[in-house]
């Protein structure tokens, strides 16, 4: 069954209409990328899938149940099955790097505080953040920062994750280290819906590539339909002027 | 527990109410610009003046802010008489007043003072302006930005403050509402509608200064 | 003038004349204590409750904006007139002291809750998002994550408040409360010098409010979220 599956998904912003019907799909384990320009509303989607963002029209499924976004009850439920990263981490500047990942699982979702920690522990080593459990947010690097803000989506274990251009603030020499930790992913059959400018990265993970533009879907294909021979003019010049860079 | 509210009495009193707002107004008025004008002279002094003047306006501002004016004005009625000053309750009132605005608005401007950029400053002893023409030209304008939305927060601070007038006999809004009030003994209906004058005269002032920062010195002020 | 001051000081500073100001002072930080304790609670509600989008406390957010915006916009004594002859017939043994801390706690809860809704806005939308991705309810978002940032921004502008109220509640004098001010009337009552009766209790007003001060501004450089260590 199509894991995610989002059907005609609109949204506005007052009366600016960002996204004029999305269709897209994911199947279990797919890690599906979404590129486009900036402003194309990749994270307007994002967002709107998480709810933070009402859609105003179209369908969003996911493993087949249909979600009510204006039922506080079926939100709950969509967001203990999928998590998001955002570019700019949002951890809780409060909390230690340790309690940003326990925490949710802890109060939310009221599991063992030795279990989650020990889950933690175990998701901050795969991050490469074992040695900053007691730092906070702000003692960390961007790309430090970030890591842990997976392993926070992480902790939740959700069955599909949302990445919204997690390298984008980063130094270049942190990026790798990001990547490295989200090629790792998937290989454990999360389902992942991806937005990314890094496009050798895209390619070499993606099982399908979904190229947007102006609030729509353009184009979706496979990494080598899309990058290697475009059939819509945008596409072409988005990526081979991304490509160029 | 059988109260009824008659406001008859009250709005009969309306006009003489109104004439109470404006010895309010003019009360504000005059210890707001009297402590301004003392108050940017006490920030200059604070911020460039010599130590011991300096020592003496921190003290000054200090005392004052940490005294309730209430009692300040108890001293300037009662107690100045001991020493051969007799002033009448409106003067007391006015001179406690000013003492006041002076202490705040001294400290206000000279947050502002301070934000004023050191390039801007050499920048205009190049161009050989005089202290004065600094003063105007330079400093004037920044200083009123940044101080602003303070300045028009003490303002209404002051117009409610000024109430405590009342309380030695003068007769603002405050005061003839308690004049009324003994006469006529509807006292929550009388002091109801005279909340409403001060809420109009706040939400007036209010606004006014937020469109007078807008248009003057193109700052965003909410009026609430 | 001065001359007097020393004649009466002897006879003016005995152990009961003493006791008498201490306890009034007692009353007057009493007074803002409570006024200050219950209109940081109560602020905290109605800040809240104003950051609430559902549509079903929208009267009660109108009754809240009205509230704080009336009762800033009153002066705190003709609030004492107003709440002295309302409670009255309501109470009718209500002590002065409890009208004159109604009086404040109702003026108090109007300024908190403006001060308390700037320190909730200036915790970043981006903190309460991610919270919400995680499930957490309004009531774990705000405990957990918005005022752990929050309280930061809060207290230095609290605790001036707090300075200035206990100037304020030297108006409940004029309704008989006895508290500093009114202690010092009395003196003056009794034939003291106003320079040493009002004098004494502007002294005890000035040991009362300026540790408070200094403690506010050192909170203030020390807290300032642009410079945190
Ligand atoms: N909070 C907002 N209010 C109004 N417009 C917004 C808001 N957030 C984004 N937009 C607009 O929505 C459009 C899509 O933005 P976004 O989804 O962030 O694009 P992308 O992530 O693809 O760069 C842009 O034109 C942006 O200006
Ligand atoms: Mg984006």
């Amino acid at each position: 069954m199509t894991h995610l599956d989002v059907r005609d998904l609109a949204c506005s912003y007052g009366s600016e209409k960002i996204l004029k019907g999305v269709t897209l799909s994911a199947e279990k384990g797919e890690v599906v990328s979404l590129i486009g320009p900036s402003g194309s509303g990749k994270s307007t989607l994002l967002r709107a899938l998480v709810g933070l963002t009402l859609p105003s029209a179209g369908e969003v499924r996911v493993a087949g149940k249909a979600v009510d976004y204006s039922s506080r009850k079926s939100v709950r439920e969509l967001r203990s099955q999928l998590a998001i990263v955002f570019q700019q981490y949002n951890l809780f500047q409060n909390m230690t790097v340790m309690r940003n990942v326990t925490i949710a699982p802890i109060t939310i979702k009221k599991r063992p505080k030795a279990e989650v920690e020990a889950l933690a522990a175990e998701l901050l080593a795969r991050v490469g953040m074992e040695a900053k459990h007691d730092a906070y947010p702000e003692e960390l690097s961007g790309g430090q920062q970030q890591r842990v803000a997976i392993a926070r989506a992480l902790a939740l274990q959700p069955e599909i994750l949302l990445l919204d251009e997690v390298t984008s603030a980063l130094d270049p020499e942190r990026v790798n280290e990001v990547l490295d930790t989200i090629r790792r992913l998937t290989d454990e059959g999360i389902t992942m819906l991806l937005v990314s400018h890094e496009m050798s990265f895209v390619r070499e993970v993606s099982t399908r590539v979904v190229m947007m533009d102006d609030g729509k879907v353009v184009e979706t294909g496979t990494p080598s339909q899309i990058f290697d021979s475009p059939t819509h003019e945008r596409t072409r010049d988005f990526v081979g002027m991304i490509l160029k860079h | 527990m059988n109260y009824t509210f008659q406001f008859g009495e009250v709005m009969a009193e309306l006009p003489y109410l109104l004439g109470g707002a404006l010895v309010t107004l003019q009360i504000v008025f005059f210890t707001f610009f009297l402590g301004a004008v003392l108050g940017l002279m006490g920030a200059l002094g604070k911020v460039y003046g010599p130590t011991p003047l300096r020592k003496a306006i921190s003290a000054y501002v200090i005392f004052i802010t940490n005294t309730p004016a209430l009692v300040q004005i108890f001293v300037l009625y009662y107690a100045l008489p001991d020493a051969g000053i007799l002033l009448s309750s409106m003067a007391a009132v006015l001179i406690g007043l000013t003492l006041n605005s002076t202490a705040y608005l001294t400290e206000i401007i000279r947050a502002g003072v301070v934000s004023v950029r050191q390039a801007e400053m050499d920048a205009a002893i190049g161009l050989n302006m005089t202290r004065l023409q600094i003063l105007r030209y330079v400093m004037l304008p920044h200083i009123a930005k940044t101080i602003f939305a303070p300045l028009s927060n003490f303002f209404i601070w002051l117009m409610l403050g000024s109430s405590i007038a009342a309380l030695f006999g003068v007769e603002e809004l405050t005061g003839r509402a308690i004049n009324v009030s003994s006469v006529n003994l509807r006292t929550i209906e009388t002091f109801s509608v005279v909340a409403v004058i001060y809420i109009g005269l706040t939400l007036i002032a209010s606004m006014s200064l937020a469109l007078l920062g807008r248009v003057a010195f193109r700052v965003k002020a909410r009026v609430f | 003038m001065f001359e007097r001051l020393l004649f009466e000081a002897p006879d003016f500073f005995t152990y009961y004349n003493v006791i008498f100001l201490l306890e009034a002072a007692a009353r007057t930080l009493g007074m803002t204590l409570i006024g200050c304790t219950v209109g940081f609670i109560a602020g905290l509600l109605i800040a809240v409750l104003r950051q609430s989008v559902n549509p079903w406390t929208l009267p009660l957010r109108v009754i809240a904006i009205a509230y704080v915006e009336t009762f800033r916009r009153i002066p705190f004594l003709v609030i004492i007139f107003i709440v002295l002859y309302a409670i009255q017939p309501l109470m009718e043994n209500a002590s002065l002291l409890t009208i004159a801390t109604i009086a404040i706690c109702l003026v108090s809860t109007a300024f908190l809750s403006e001060i308390v809704r700037a320190g909730l806005e200036s915790v970043p939308k981006q903190q309460i998002e991610g919270a919400r991705t995680l499930n957490f309810g309004a009531a774990r978002t705000l405990w957990y994550v918005v005022l752990p940032q929050a309280w930061r921004v809060i207290l230095p502008p609290a605790i001036a408040f707090a300075v200035m109220f206990i100037k304020d509640t030297s108006l409940a004098s004029h309704i008989g409360v006895v508290e500093l001010t009114f202690s010092g009337k009395m003196f003056v009552n009794r034939g003291f010098s106003p320079l040493l009766g009002f004098g004494a209790v502007l002294v005890l007003y000035f040991l009362l409010s300026y540790p408070l001060s200094r403690l506010g501004t050192y909170l203030e450089k020390r807290l300032d979220p642009s410079r945190r260590s």
